[in-house]
């Protein structure tokens, strides 16, 4: 791989990527449009994500990268194994002993530090794009705080369903100004965006935009007074490690209908059973 | 332009040398362009509605290797073809696949069968691909062959995603239509509107790759969006059973490689239906997943008045859709401006001129 620059990019690329990235901490929730490269993964596989993490990784991090909150899913092994051959940085699956993370749809259920950054693969960052789909309009819509729209179709959803009806991709208000579609993470996953203490990054690469939440910065899921935010829950706990308060995948195990609860984050179910702490399918 | 014919013979000599090229180069024999550009063999029958891989490979080289041009001269051939009957619809339950995933559960019966795929290689040129063809024989090539595990091929019938939501209720339930229902063609009867799915189906199985990945990715950005997740992909070899109308039961002549794509798609309800999954269908032959999962998207979009949703969106007008999606009648009234306009463009002319003098613009000459 010699004939490539440690991180694939070449250094003039990182540069003009780490402005975009300074522009975005600057302005929480922004979406700064930036000149994205084409890059040697599919669009929509986390070309944005890549980018990003290619422009701030260093020799002395260590690399996480996950996607779906399991290390071991394909694209999760594509991209790791993407950064161990540009780079050669050690990668580890431990949240806590990563200084580095790229996701994709999940925040880690370890609780994130201080000093670390989580990187977010974004397919669709514009929050108002199903309610405007031209971008010259939505980026007025910003430019004037006019989120009227976005509360009008939450409350729609209420009075169709007596509940607000968005699961994933749930929009926040971040530093209350910008309105942020906080990738497609599940809604469960937002109350992790707020004063988190490690840096957010959200790179888009298709449409060519990263934003960013810095540390400790207030995000608010967009809610009502008689209808505040409220996020999923399960009524069991993690088939194998017995965990509650985490996020559950449901597993079909055969074509009779019989379904396994168990968490998406692989590394942290992993480490509790590895601690001794079992569910009721566990080994 | 005098002497037209002998202007045309010279053009079909010159194009014979172009598709030939370099003849120090070794010509292309059919069976490399179906082995070695296999995808590019698929794309041609499915865009030319027949399954003939050798002809399709034969139309490749003639276009050389225009795929739009080969398209047409399968098209071409295929309309001279009998109809002898109608084969009973595929069951691609009983699929032998060489690939099969979901993206809506991690696992399921069955299991996730990754196959040959593009999806997770980095798109590093492989330098080593490079100038084997220079060294016909060369010993080096065959010493690169290595064992490749047996395709993870499966007879018992695989479970489909969509059967398993079907079950909790949780999609819209399909009913199958009666068996004596016949199957619309748009080859053999001219296209109308309201179109049936199967007629919209057929289309966009038959329309342009680009135009349909175009308008399924203009759904996925807000125009005629229709919340898509991918049900199920699964990719192999289905029976093609016919019942001979003398024999009165089923016969199978022959085996195809197709590829199917189900999508789930949310659906927010109506006043009189509670909120349900609904579906978006694609198949098509040979291994062309783009292809069918961007078939499914535009299918589900077109499915918008029957499902009570508003049409907005040019993804979602049919008329839109199913008109320009052929490839073969879009490149052939496009390139048709090449032919000679003398006399309408002399009336134009004419009239110009006349309005522009009578403005005063200019003097009439």
């Amino acid at each position: 791989m010699s004939a490539y620059n440690f991180a694939y990019l070449d250094e003039h690329t990182k540069r003009m990527i780490r402005r975009a990235i300074l522009k975005a901490v600057a302005v929480p929730g922004y979406q700064v449009p930036f000149g994205s490269r084409e890059m040697p993964l599919s669009y929509g596989w986390g070309t944005g994500g890549v980018q990003v993490t290619a422009s701030v990784i260093g020799p002395g991090d260590v690399l996480k990268v996950i996607d779906q909150g399991a290390d071991d899913t394909t694209n999760a092994v594509s991209i790791r194994k993407f950064f161990e051959r540009t780079t050669g940085v050690p990668t580890t699956t431990r949240t806590d002993l990563a200084t580095l993370i790229q996701s994709r749809h999940r925040i880690p259920e370890t609780p994130l530090h201080a000093g670390q950054i989580l990187v977010l693969q974004v397919p669709i960052p514009e929050p108002l794009r199903w309610l405007e789909p031209r971008e010259a309009e939505t980026r007025k819509m910003h430019a004037l705080e006019e989120y009227g729209v976005m509360h009008v179709r939450l409350y729609e959803d209420i009075t169709r369903h007596g509940r607000v009806a968005q699961t994933y991709e749930y929009p926040v208000l971040v530093n209350d100004r910008y309105l942020m579609r906080p990738s497609p993470i599940p809604k469960f996953d937002n109350p992790k965006l707020d004063m988190s203490p490690a840096l957010l990054l959200f790179g888009a690469g298709r449409e060519k935009r990263i934003y960013a939440v810095p540390p400790h910065t207030r995000v608010r899921s967009l809610d009502f007074e008689d209808h505040p935010f409220e996020v999923e829950h399960w009524d069991r706990p993690c088939a194998l490690c017995g965990a509650r308060g985490v996020f559950l995948d449901e597993i079909i195990v055969d074509d009779k209908g019989g379904r396994m609860f168990a968490c998406s984050d692989t590394d942290y179910c992993a480490r509790r059973q590895a601690e001794g702490a079992i569910g009721p399918n566990g080994a | 332009m005098k002497g037209g014919e002998r202007a045309i013979e010279n053009a079909h000599r010159l194009l014979a040398e172009e598709r030939r090229g370099d003849p120090a180069v070794p010509e292309l024999a059919l069976a490399q362009i179906d082995q070695q550009l296999g995808l590019a063999v698929d794309r041609v029958m499915i865009e030319g509605s027949l399954h003939d891989r050798e002809l399709a490979a034969l139309a490749i080289k003639q276009a050389q290797g225009d795929l739009i041009e080969a398209v047409f001269l399968l098209r071409a051939y295929r309309t001279t073809l009998p109809r002898l009957g109608v084969s009973l619809p595929l069951d691609t339950m009983r699929m032998t696949v060489g690939r099969r995933i979901s993206a809506t559960f991690k696992d399921l019966p069955g299991g996730q069968i990754l196959g040959p795929t593009f999806d997770y290689t980095h798109r590093l040129l492989d330098f080593d691909l490079g100038d084997t063809a220079a060294r016909p024989g060369d010993a080096s090539e065959e010493a690169t062959v290595v064992e490749t595990p047996e395709p993870p091929a499966t007879l018992d019938p695989l479970p489909r995603v969509v059967d398993l939501l079907d079950r909790e209720g949780l999609i819209e339930p399909v009913a199958a239509p009666p068996d004596d229902e016949p199957v619309g063609d748009l080859t053999r009867e001219p296209l109308q509107f309201p179109a049936s799915r199967d007629v919209r189906l057929q289309n966009l199985a038959r329309g342009d790759e680009g135009f349909v990945l175009a308008l399924g990715y203009a759904t996925q950005r807000g125009y005629g969006r229709n919340h898509p997740f991918a049900g199920e992909i699964r990719q192999g070899e289905v029976a093609v059973e016919l019942v001979p109308e003398e024999l009165g039961f089923a016969v199978e002549i022959a085996t195809i490689a197709v590829t199917e794509c189900q999508m789930v798609n949310q659906f927010r309800g109506s006043a009189v239906a509670p909120p349900q999954f609904t579906r978006g269908y694609g198949l098509v032959f040979g291994n062309a997943e783009r292809k069918a999962m961007a078939m499914a998207l535009v299918d589900r979009a077109l499915r918008c008045r029957e499902l009570g949703e508003a049409p907005g969106s040019p993804t979602q007008d049919e008329e839109f859709v199913l008109y320009h999606s052929d490839s073969v009648e879009a490149s052939g009234f496009v390139q048709h401006l090449k032919l000679p306009h003398y006399v309408d463009f002399q009336s134009e002319l004419v009239l110009v001129r006349d309005l522009r003098a009578a403005a005063g613009a200019v003097p009439k000459p």
